[in-house]
């Protein structure tokens, strides 16, 4: 028996550390511990809620837009603000854009070494590289010279005997398995990436004014469009967004998607490893018939509360909860069955109750009770994580781009489940292949290519909106707290890039009282609940090979196949001193 | 900073046959005029001289990243960068020998990369440090390895020529460090003393300042100037009202009163909307973000004051004036 610790988990955003036991070269058991709190939600308590999108998106800018949306969303939940239909549109346009820029760069610059040998690139033909990238789409950076360039400079590059990233990377090992041209091609888009990606997020920054970090705000948006000015949003501007929508799509339908589908090819084996839980959940998004936002998700009186799965058909992504992987059963998502536990994370409720609490009656103190540092191995019998755990109907879940395209092909969306059959046909492989490491990695590539097809009809309705002169942004008829009720609440979802998001706030004379989120890393990292069950990563590591554990790639496959976020997955939330038991608009 | 000069630099090779960086400069400045181009392409047509000067055999200076209490956001706005774009500047410019969300390493291996690098590059390599250090509780609210953020940053920062603190948060605390600062977060430089800390502020900062940063020392050897606060001036000398393109509205006393108004799409000044690009100091309304695309200001939302030390609390909430302070 073996002990494996992984810290720090690098290609992700955060501080993520993996220990497990290993046993005849295989892991037996795992625990992931995130290892940063800042306490965000502390923070915000007593503040403006027009304030609260600016906070709380920095709990993680890789994952940039989604929390800011997230939050005001929450906001015009519990106050009962409508949005306009372009501030609607422009909120998709900027999700959908991160979506295709954070999963094009999750692959090439987080995920791509775990499959591809960098130094074994130096050894490829680059007349067979172009044969191959002639061979799986029409990009046009695809002739030999081409190759010869990216692998002259890389030879440049290895020969300075400066490796930088690249440096002490697990190259010659066992478990790759591309042939020399390929990882070429793959050095050759990891660059391309890289610069393709600094490009496209103009797209963001003309809506949002900069990215990472576009503005965002309660009632609308912050983007002012004018046709007639230079300082506005206009023609210009319009035109360059269009143009950055077709070199993203170029890259996504050129370069990403055949790149993870002939990768895959030469890993079948990882088709099998890696599922997890088989439980899976979606709470949807991106909608599509304009203003009425978030009313699905209202928790407010019984009149306005209206069943989610209703509507899902109005959302992109639908939502919907799987159990077992019963795709053909996608049962109804409702937010009143999610709770989090913290009986082995760093917190305490002050009642020392060990129950889950549902999210706006929950309560978090910080407690630190694990090693003190310098340690070697963490307590994993007993607290060991700054990571809460989330259950839903008591149960843990998976959610992010697996999740969402199991829910979606369940439900017969039928962009998803056309490029999924696509896909595995091309693959030679049957359905139950999705359930793994590349399963995941193939479901992110495939609603980015359904996402860069869908976001041209958000934009298209844009600009046919301006032209019909609606240059309206913004609804600020309760921009004033004079205007609000004493006390509210309200939740906003979004899927985001890495699952399932919600947050829930309570707002008291004006100012946040109650602020909790429930995140995507959270519930995929999550240590075991009361009753034993563990969370996603720790059970998709379970019977994972370890060949070397100096080396441990394949732990590191499966959990970069999660794109873990762990500044997301930790914080939290205010001990909330009066509970309001009843949901909705307080009186 | 004379001891930390690299002796591979491009100045040099300019030096010995009597031309200064200054004047190399200027001949790019007039090509572009020349050529009928923006002055933003000066420094491409220095870029792709510059390529024609060998680096061969010369050892491409270390630069060592440490996240501790961060978002990332620094990061993401390091890889927007546009000149030199981050795939130029890892490749050809610099060596990033630690940076944990790029390094194809991880835990062990990860490690003995940083180590290495600090042994090997000791008293030249460059850190830089984003996010905020967490000391309360023997540092337990920020680990890598099993060692607590603040030693990590202490060891790193040892053998360094010098710090560079990116973002509000290394810089000042920021966000961590807001009210009520749950973790007794702090800025690196109550850590790294005597070392020159420079301080990149922004939430996050532009990423074309830290790399325009680096450049400066690959090319002179020498840290760019800073002012008072240790803050490159070159992008943080002057306010942003100073140069938004704003200001002759508000010189005319031309307002915006809400998010929904004609004078809103009209451009107008957005000071009542809260704006504090008048009490910060930043580059966004000259340098702007993404490649010179945009910024808050000009798509239309008011200056947070992100890069200003404890906006978090002094410039809070967002959409209000602050108490005594008029834009001049």
């Amino acid at each position: 028996m073996t002990r494996l610790v992984i810290d720090p988990v690098t290609r992700i955003e955060g501080h993520l550390r993996i220990e497990a036991e290993v046993d005849s070269g295989l892991v037996k058991k795992a625990w992931a511990s995130g290892t940063m709190f800042r306490g965000l939600e502390l923070i915000l308590k007593g503040r403006d809620p027009r304030d609260a999108w600016y906070f709380v998106q920095r709990i993680c800018s890789v994952c940039t837009a989604v929390h800011a949306i997230a939050s005001v969303r929450a906001v015009e939940n519990a106050l009962g603000i409508t949005i306009p239909e372009n501030a609607q549109l422009i909120r998709n346009l900027i999700e959908a854009m991160q979506y295709i820029h954070d999963h094009v760069m999750h692959f090439y610059h987080l995920h791509a070494l775990d499959w591809v040998d960098v130094t074994s690139a130096l050894n490829a033909d680059p007349k067979k590289t172009s044969q191959l990238q002639e061979s799986i789409s029409d990009w046009p950076r695809s002739n030999p010279r081409y190759f010869q360039d990216v692998k002259d400079r890389l030879e440049t590059f290895v020969d300075s005997g400066q490796l930088g990233i690249f440096a002490n990377g697990y190259w010659g090992h066992p478990a790759y398995k591309l042939p020399p041209e390929a990882d070429l091609l793959a050095v050759a888009h990891y660059i391309n990436a890289l610069d393709w990606q600094k490009s496209v997020s103009r797209f963001i920054a003309i809506l949002g004014g900069r990215h990472p970090c576009p503005n965002f705000l309660v009632g609308g948006m912050a983007t002012a469009i004018n046709p007639d000015s230079d300082q506005a949003l206009n023609a210009s501007r319009l035109i360059l967004m269009k143009e950055l929508l077709q070199e993203a799509q170029d890259f996504v339908e050129k370069v990403y998607f055949p790149d993870v589908l002939a990768i895959a090819s030469f890993y079948p084996e990882w088709t099998k490893l890696g599922e997890g839980l088989g439980n899976f959940l979606a709470c949807g998004d991106f909608q599509l018939d304009g203003p009425k936002v978030d009313d699905s998700r209202r928790v407010g009186s019984s009149t306005t509360r209206r069943d989610p799965v209703d509507k899902a058909g109005n959302m992109f992504f639908p939502s919907g909860v799987i159990w077992n992987r019963k795709i053909e059963e996608v049962k109804k998502f409702n937010q009143e069955q999610i709770t989090e536990y913290v009986s082995r994370s760093w917190y305490t409720y002050s009642d020392g109750s060990t129950d889950a609490k549902h999210p706006f009656d929950g309560e978090t103190n910080p407690k630190y009770t694990g090693p003190k540092p310098p340690y070697d191995f963490l307590t994993v019998d007993e607290k060991y994580s700054w990571i809460k755990s989330p259950r839903y109907d008591g149960k843990p879940v998976e959610v992010g781009p697996l999740a969402r395209v199991l829910v979606a092909y369940g439900m017969g969306q039928k962009q998803i489940t056309d490029l999924v059959d696509k896909s595995i046909r091309q693959l030679g492989v049957g359905k139950e292949a999705l359930f793994s490491t590349l399963g995941r990695t193939l479901a992110r590539a495939i609603e980015t290519v359904a996402l860069m097809d869908e976001i041209w009809g958000w934009y298209n309705k844009f600009v046919v909106n301006i032209g019909a002169g609606d240059y309206t942004t913004a609804n600020t008829e309760k921009w004033e707290p004079s205007t609000w009720p004493a006390e509210a609440q309200g939740v906003g979802f979004v899927d985001a890039p890495r699952g399932a998001l919600g947050h829930w706030i309570k707002i008291k004379n004006g100012k946040i009282d109650h602020y909790q989120m429930v995140v995507p890393t959270t519930w995929n990292a999550s240590p075991p609940d009361p009753s034993g069950q563990i969370g996603a990563y720790e059970a998709s590591l379970v019977g994972t090979p370890v060949v070397d554990a100096d080396k441990p790639i394949e732990v590191l496959r499966t959990i970069h196949s999660f794109d873990p976020c762990i500044a997301c997955a930790v914080h939290v939330h205010d001990a909330g001193k009066k509970k309001i038991k009843s949901a909705g608009i307080m009186p | 900073m004379g001891s930390q000069t690299f002796d591979k630099n491009v100045e040099a090779v300019f030096e010995s046959v009597g031309v200064t960086r200054r004047d190399f400069m200027k001949f790019c400045g007039a090509m572009a005029a020349i050529l009928g181009l923006p002055p933003v392409f000066a420094s491409r047509i220095a870029n792709a001289i510059e390529r024609e000067i060998p680096f061969a055999g010369e050892k491409r200076p270390s630069v060592l990243w440490l996240n501790l209490q961060s978002c990332t956001g620094c990061t993401e706005s390091f890889t927007r960068s546009d000149h030199p774009s981050i795939a130029e500047a890892v490749l050809t410019m610099i060596s990033l020998d630690y940076h944990e969300t790029l390094l194809a390493a991880s835990g062990k291996s990860a490690c003995q990369a940083c180590e290495s690098a600090m042994e090997e590059n000791r008293g030249k390599y460059i850190l830089v440090v984003e996010g905020a250090v967490p000391v309360s509780d023997d540092g337990t609210f920020c680990t890598i390895a099993g060692k607590s953020g603040v030693e990590y940053l202490k060891n790193m920062s040892e053998k360094a020529a010098f710090v560079i603190a990116l973002g509000t948060c290394a810089s000042y605390g920021g966000l961590p460090a807001a009210k009520p600062n749950p973790t007794a977060a702090q800025s690196v430089d109550e850590f790294v003393s005597p070392k020159t800390v420079v301080r990149i502020p922004g939430c996050p900062p532009i990423g074309d300042v830290l790399m325009a940063t680096i450049v400066h020392f690959l090319f002179f050897g020498k840290l760019p100037a800073l002012d008072s606060e240790n803050r490159p001036q070159f992008a943080y000398g002057k306010y942003i009202h100073e140069q938004c393109r704003r200001h002759y509205h508000f010189e005319n006393a031309e307002m915006v009163l809400g998010f929904n108004d004609d004078e809103y799409r009209g451009g107008y000044c957005l000071f009542p909307l809260g704006c504090k690009g008048a009490f910060t100091k930043n580059a966004c309304s000259v340098m702007r973000w993404n490649m010179g695309t945009a910024w808050c200001v000009g798509s239309g939302h008011p200056c947070v004051g992100c890069s200003e030390k404890d906006f978090w609390d002094k410039f809070t909430p967002i959409y209000s004036l602050v108490e005594g302070r008029n834009p001049k």
